[in-house]
């Protein structure tokens, strides 16, 4: 029986007694109070948990904790302090593609591995990389104008 | 500053980098763990309730706990706090289980049994004998102008259940503090939770705090519901001495909390020499179990029935009825959307049974500056919905695509549709002038920073952040002199409940008041306060409630929304191609925000007329409660979202402003349809969500396909 599942939290080791069977959503919210991490649904629908695993944009609602040892992870707390976020606050910013805020954290992430696979996506593939997320506030527009901004403007970045 | 220039929004940064505090992100140390015991049927007493033995620091509230009244006062007071021998709706409060361990108040919860006597459920309007509310109001001499008629046409219209689905779900933590209960959460009015709380406590509202956290998403689904959850919630923190957090999953959220009402509206209408003379209207809405918000939903809804229309002739009645269903409540637009559907559709389908096409019979149909509103008021200032419909019909080529889409054959064919409405800014009647009587104060500190108290909180409309830009404007002040702290009723006065598209327009313009006063009184290094209360505009025509007549809105809100679209006759699926709309809600303050609040409202009324069907089973019972099965919007589905402004100023509102939250979730429906019917070759349709199940049965019953 796993015990200890130690793994890499936004490039700090981090170790976590709570069992292998824990959501990975509930372990980084209650256990290492990363709460930028949104719980929306726990469900796997709604993306407002969504972290980067190992390069993969996951809703960390749907993973166990036993699959994060010895896993990379990467939630908007340790985003935030990227080059790359930088460029996308900026154009988040100046679009206004920020409401409630509550998907925010998991579009931003959802942008970055999608710019990471795509760095000058067209407006459909951007529509397509964020399609897992849901915003009810916006409509869209905003963010998809935001991230193709952020793309141009971040030139190089990704 | 020109202020409807677009500046980074206030909360920007602190959303962004999820620094933002929810809810859900306050540590729990030393906190329990509420969960509401439901019932599990739709109609029935409660002959007992039977709990597992419970292990220490686990504790159960019901309505035997209840302090002060066990009533939840919103506009009437027949919600319970907690069941009180029957229950009403599956879903009803019955009490709530609190502990020190989440997962272990859930496994508890699965143990209390509760013995039921089963009564049977009322689940639809047709089966209720329970008539909530009923007004009447009549214009002109209908009587008359159907006797004169050359033609009447008479239709009935159906919608849904919508479900609000703001990404962070209804939560509140209470907290006992010496005699006194703080409640703070998700919520948009505060000083309504004060009154409800204060109510179920026994207590004077002074010893009740109500605070705001960061807000994800509201659209009227945190207007009233909070009331009812943090009045449980105090009465549990009240027993236990301790904080209890109660945070609804999804499904909960889904089943439990209130949503749009569903709606039948009768349509009959006189045609005299191709206008329309008369209309007898006859609106229904399923309240629900309880009265909570139907009361004025339904006064808004009947105002509204005959749309932007001058009809000279109005018999309107409107009723809401009680089932055994969950109360439905306030939902952007707030019973606008309903008739402005039924009355667009009725008036398009008038148009096709005299050959004409729509869009130009109803032009000859809309009300103008001057005009005597349904209610015997008078439209005030312009209404520019004909130079709206020009701007929109510009930007989808909207009368060339309508003829070109004329006798198409092939799989896929298409369709485009248009719909006018108006959203009534602000209260419906004397409700600001009688009721709210808002205050809102500005208070500069010696530092020369300025706080701005009101209780109106930021859900995502951007209001802390428009709300900072027009005092900053007036005091010609930096933006980041200006504080906005989350409203708490210890600190804030009552400037009102955010709803109504009313924030903007009247606590805005307190602030613009408030604001030039303390510009003239400036003095550096002092502190000051200033505060302003709410005049009626001395143009308003007084309305009378009782008999629905004068002025029902100070003015108005008016949109055009274009739907272009795509339907494949094999499968019944529907793909937009475009959805167009001109919004004027006067001048907008803060481009970008006032933009993203109409591409956002278009999506969800374009949500509302074609995916979002949330199913209820013969037990009354919400099938729809997950986000897999009851679909919203992606970033996929309407990727061709053009909403563009149009300014007519309204003197009264600050810079001109006046409502904008809730009109663009108001009209999309009616074009969305519109647009559907011609592109299954001119089929009738009377209901909404429009699924592609409905066009596949259409499409069956129409041997030309």
């Amino acid at each position: 029986m796993i015990r200890e599942v130690v793994f890499n939290l936004n490039g700090e080791t981090a170790v976590w007694n709570g069992g292998p069977a824990a959501r990975l959503l509930d372990a980084l919210r209650d256990g290492f109070r990363n709460t930028g991490v949104k719980c929306g649904c726990r469900e796997g629908e709604c993306g407002a948990c969504a972290v980067i695993l190992d390069g993969m944009l996951v809703n960390s609602c749907m993973v166990a904790m036993g699959r994060a040892g010895g896993s990379e992870v990467m939630t908007i707390e340790g985003y935030k302090k990227t080059e790359r976020f930088a460029a996308l606050d900026k154009s988040f910013a100046s679009v206004s593609a920020v409401q409630c805020g509550f998907c925010t954290p998991g579009m931003v992430l959802a942008a970055e591995c999608l710019l990471r696979e795509n760095p000058r996506p067209d407006e459909g593939e951007i529509r397509a990389g964020i399609s897992g997320n849901l915003c009810r506030c916006t409509g869209y527009n905003a963010i998809v104008k935001a991230i193709s901004s952020a793309a141009k403007d971040g030139e190089g970045l990704w | 500053m020109n202020i409807k220039e677009s500046v980074i929004k206030s909360d920007h940064a602190m959303k962004i980098t999820g620094e933002a505090v929810y809810v859900a992100d306050h540590p729990t140390d030393g906190m329990l763990f509420g969960r509401l015991l439901r019932s599990s049927k739709a109609r029935a007493r409660v002959l007992d309730v039977r709990l597992p033995a419970l292990p220490d620091g686990y504790l159960y509230a019901d309505k035997n706990d209840v302090p002060g009244a066990n009533k939840v006062k919103i506009v009437l007071d027949d919600t319970p706090v907690f069941a009180d021998g029957t229950v009403e709706f599956i879903g009803d409060p019955i009490g709530l289980l609190m502990g020190p361990d989440e997962d272990t108040v859930n496994r508890l919860l699965e143990r209390i049994e509760v013995e039921y006597e089963g009564l049977p459920p009322v689940l639809s309007i047709e089966d209720s004998d329970t008539v909530f509310f009923d007004y009447t109001y009549a214009k002109g001499n209908t009587d008359k102008a159907f006797a004169e008629a050359d033609h009447i046409f008479e239709e009935e219209f159906r919608t849904g259940l919508q479900e609000h689905a703001y990404l962070e779900t209804n939560g509140l933590i209470a907290r006992p503090d010496g005699g006194r209960i703080t409640v703070h959460g998700s919520l948009q009015c505060p000083y309504y939770v004060q009154g409800a709380v204060a109510n179920a406590m026994g207590f004077e509202p002074d010893r009740v705090q109500i605070k705001y956290d960061t807000t994800g998403g509201a659209f009227g689904g945190k207007e009233d519901y909070p009331s009812i959850l943090a009045a449980q919630a105090a009465v549990a923190a009240y027993k236990a001495g301790k904080p209890v957090r109660v945070i609804f999953g999804r499904r909960e959220d889904m089943e439990f909390t209130s949503k749009r009402h569903p709606s039948k509206c009768g349509y009959k209408a006189a045609v005299k020499d191709g206008r329309v003379t008369a209309m007898d209207i006859d609106v229904k809405y399923n309240a629900g179990a309880y009265t909570t918000l139907s009361k004025v939903v339904l006064q808004r809804g009947i105002i509204c029935a005959c749309g932007v229309y001058n009809i000279q002739n109005l018999a309107v009645r409107g009723r809401a009825y009680k089932t055994n269903t969950v109360p439905n409540g306030a939902f952007r637009g707030f019973g606008g959307p309903q008739p402005f559907f039924a009355v667009e559709m009725m008036m398009s389908h008038i148009a096709r049974n005299l050959g004409v096409e729509p869009l130009a019979f109803k032009e000859r149909h809309v009300a103008a500056q001057g005009d005597v509103t349904s209610t015997g008021g008078r439209f005030h200032f312009p209404v520019p919905i004909l130079l709206m419909i020009e701007q929109v019909a510009k930007a989808c080529n909207f009368r060339e695509k309508r003829e070109a889409y004329k006798n198409q054959t092939g799989t896929r064919r298409k369709g485009i549709g248009m719909s006018l409405c108006y959203h009534g800014a602000g209260f419906t009647g004397a409700g600001e002038r009688d009721l709210i009587k808002a205050v809102a104060k500005l208070r500069k500190y010696p530092d020369n920073k300025v706080e701005v108290l009101t209780a109106n909180t930021d859900m995502g409309q951007g209001l802390n952040t428009t709300f900072a830009k027009i005092v900053a404007n007036e005091l010609k002040i930096p933006m980041h002199d200006i504080i906005i702290a989350n409203p708490d009723t210890d600190r804030v006065p009552d400037s009102g409940p955010t709803v109504a598209s009313r924030s903007i327009m009247v606590v805005g313009e307190l602030l613009r008041r408030a604001a030039v006063r303390l510009r003239e009184q400036w003095a550096d290094g002092g502190e000051q306060l200033v505060e302003e209360r709410f005049k009626e505009p001395g143009y308003v025509i007084p309305f009378d409630l009782e008999k629905f007549q004068g002025d029902a809105y100070p003015t108005y809100s008016w949109a055009v929304n274009a739907v272009e679209l795509e339907a494949d006759t094999l499968t019944g699926t529907v793909k937009v191609l475009g959805a167009y709309g001109s919004f004027d809600v006067g001048t907008p303050i803060d481009r970008n925000i006032v933009t993203g609040q109409m591409e956002g409202g278009t999506m969800q009324g374009i949500g509302f007329a074609s995916m979002e069907r949330m199913a209820v089973d013969g037990s009354g019972k919400i099938r729809g409660n997950s986000l897999s099965d009851y679909i919203i919007p992606t970033s996929l589905d309407i990727p061709n979202l053009q909403c563009m402004l149009y300014e007519e100023e309204y003197p009264e509102g600050p810079y001109g402003a006046k409502g904008a939250g809730e009109l663009p979730a108001v009209g999309a429906a009616g074009a969305y349809i519109e647009a559907i019917e011609q592109a299954l070759g001119d089929v009738r349709v009377n209901h909404i969500p429009f699924t592609a199940e409905d066009a596949i049965e259409i499409l069956h019953k129409e041997p030309s396909l």
